[in-house]
């Protein structure tokens, strides 16, 4: 592999964002280490891309019913508490009394008539507005606030929030563009396909922590090529395979992505799919309910795992569905959280169906926990060994949607994007 | 979770309940052992009923009486489905594990003489060059029946506190 430039050539060149590191002049197929590595690229990332213009995924609507009803979350990495207001909008705030700026709100979820901070009890009402300071005009004619202290003033840190079929968006920016212009009409169709306008009902959720960097989650799901190759159950049962009917969609901006592949189609499996590890002919299900379908979805895919830059992905894999809301924790890892859902019609069967199928995703399914471990691979590599880049030129230096899973075209799109908002050009 | 002296239409003595905890407990040091030795076939053939239901799934899910399962099996077919994938097609770094249980209790004996009753248990996980962490800590709530003289598990949910799983969850617990 070639030799990388050292980032030691600091000092602020102009459009580098005053950060020192550039990209390297290959282009984008390498990646250099230091986006996986460096605070400085993180506290950056954390700026322009989470609390840039961008909306960050929260939940969905079906989480919190009632006025009152709450969950904490997060956008980014920052908590935020989800809430139905009184007059049932959804609003987004800070977990962060305006006071001294202790979280407020403990409970996963629940529902409450105001937020009340446990330290010094400052009362927000839904909405976020500060309704309440103990003491306020002192005791005795002595302390309290001066007379020029506004509720107004001090009220929780509110995000801008948007909401579409029921999934809940939210930013700290202003200056965001409407979410259907974020997410483009080819990004719009996939979505709609799964958030339909049904009612949702949630299964459940599952956490955990992935010791490695919070963009190779993306790159995960824009890399069609191991998907072929690391997971058996794909390949062996055909829900991704080499010659199959498959795309992988890139959005105009090339922050997005669908990777999309049909059951069933292909008329043969290819002798180099026979060859792969991953191609386990011995393999017969006891229970072979896991990979029935219920077809229930417009459009040609059995499998769309849908990634929402910065933080969200949709996964529909036949019919287990969920989201994942990527939570970063600095260079080295993230927390996932996962929310397995249904909709409200399923039948009793239909939602034994999908948790039964759930075995395939989450940290134990038999997909879901092998990226977990390939991704602490990739960072415990390129963390600890002497700094290097990687190398992704599967399919020349194409970018933007490819049609055949042996091209890594979207992760160049994702990092052509990636380095214009990052300043690194 | 009832106590026993309240719940169900059998009250066995005394005697038979430190009878029953005995042999849960034998069973469930049997139970870790089998894991600890990365032994899935056995853990999917000798501990359950045919018709089993298996279920992981965090403290929260089950307190909001949501349905959803980290690992999620009806019945044995879907049990050894489970130890094929992991023994045979898994790819996951090599690793240590140790299981431990305790506090075995019987919390009801049903009149069709189903043994319902919970124990705790931790997993310790190790990796290669990595210090030993507590991987999970929960609760089995089992429901025990007799087959041929022997206790099998007719549902086993293992409901764990730890919300937060250390990356992935290779093996059942």
């Amino acid at each position: 592999m070639a030799k990388k430039k050292s980032p030691a050539s600091k000092g602020a060149a102009p459009g580098n964002g005053g950060t020192g590191y550039k990209w390297p002049d290959e282009g984008f197929t390498v990646i250099p280490d230091w986006v996986y590595t460096s605070d400085e690229i993180y506290a950056r990332e954390l700026e322009l891309i989470f609390e840039g213009p961008t909306w960050n995924f929260v939940g969905l609507e079906a989480e919190i019913p009632n006025p009152g009803d709450f969950r904490r979350t997060h956008a980014g990495a920052r908590p935020v508490v989800m809430v139905r207001d009184a007059d049932g909008a959804v609003r987004v705030v800070e977990n962060r009394c305006a006071h001294r700026g202790a979280e407020l709100c403990r409970p996963l979820s629940g529902s409450v008539k105001e937020f009340m901070c446990p330290y010094h009890q400052w009362t927000y009402d839904l909405a976020g507005n500060l309704i309440g300071v103990p003491f306020r005009r002192g005791l005795d004619g002595e302390g309290g606030m001066t007379d020029d202290f506004r509720n107004e003033e001090h009220g929780l840190r509110k995000l801008q929030v948007t909401t579409r079929n029921g999934v809940v968006f939210a930013s700290y920016s202003d200056a965001v563009e409407p979410l259907e212009d974020y997410l483009g009409a080819e990004m719009i169709e996939t979505f709609d396909q799964t958030f339909d306008g049904r009612e949702i009902r949630i299964l459940g959720y599952y956490r955990n922590t992935i010791p490695s960097n919070w963009k190779s989650y993306h790159e995960n799901l824009k890399d069609p090529y191991h998907a072929t190759l690391l997971h058996a159950y794909l390949v062996t049962f055909g829900l991704f395979r080499a010659g199959q009917r498959s795309a992988m969609i890139v959005d105009e901006v090339g922050r997005h992505g669908v990777i999309a592949s049909a059951r069933g189609d292909e008329p043969e499996i290819k002798a180099e799919t026979r060859e792969l590890k991953a191609f386990r002919e011995d393999m017969v299900l006891q229970d072979g309910r896991i990979m029935d379908l219920v077809d229930e979805f417009e459009g040609p895919w059995t499998v769309t795992m849908q990634t929402i830059w910065p933080n969200f992905i949709v996964q529909r894999e036949l019919n287990t569905l969920g989201t994942r809301r990527i939570v970063p924790k600095g260079p080295h890892a993230f927390d996932l959280h996962w929310t397995m859902f249904g909709y409200a019609a399923d039948d009793d069967e239909m939602t034994r169906h999908r948790l039964r199928q759930g075995n395939l995703m989450g940290p134990s399914g038999f997909l879901g926990a092998e990226d977990g471990e390939a991704l602490q691979f990739v960072q415990d590599g390129l963390r600890h060994s002497l700094p290097s880049q990687a190398f992704i030129g599967l399919g020349g230096t194409e970018e933007g949607t490819s049609t055949s899973p042996i091209s890594e075209s979207a992760l160049r799109s994702m990092y052509r994007y990636y380095s214009e908002v990052m300043g690194l050009r | 979770m009832m106590a026993p002296e309240n719940a169900g239409a059998v009250q066995p003595n005394t005697a038979a309940l430190r009878e029953f905890r005995l042999e849960i407990e034998e069973f469930n040091v049997e139970y870790a052992r089998v894991l600890d030795e990365f032994d899935l076939v056995r853990w999917a053939e000798d501990f359950f009923t045919e018709d089993a239901f298996y279920r992981v799934t965090g403290r929260e899910n089950f307190e909001a009486g949501l349905p959803v399962g980290l690992i999620y099996c009806e019945g044995k077919p879907m049990l050894k489905d489970r130890a094929f994938a992991v023994l045979e097609t898994t790819t996951f770094a090599p690793r240590y594990l140790l299981h431990m249980n305790s506090n075995a209790r019987v919390t009801q004996v049903g009149a069709d003489e189903a043994i319902h009753a919970q124990s705790n248990y931790m997993v310790l996980e190790t990796l290669v060059e990595d210090k030993t962490r507590i991987f999970q800590a929960g609760r089995y709530l089992d429901t025990f029946v007799r087959q041929d003289g022997r206790l099998l598990l007719k549902k086993r949910d293992c409901v764990y506190d730890s919300l937060i799983i250390p990356n992935s969850m290779i093996f059942p617990v």
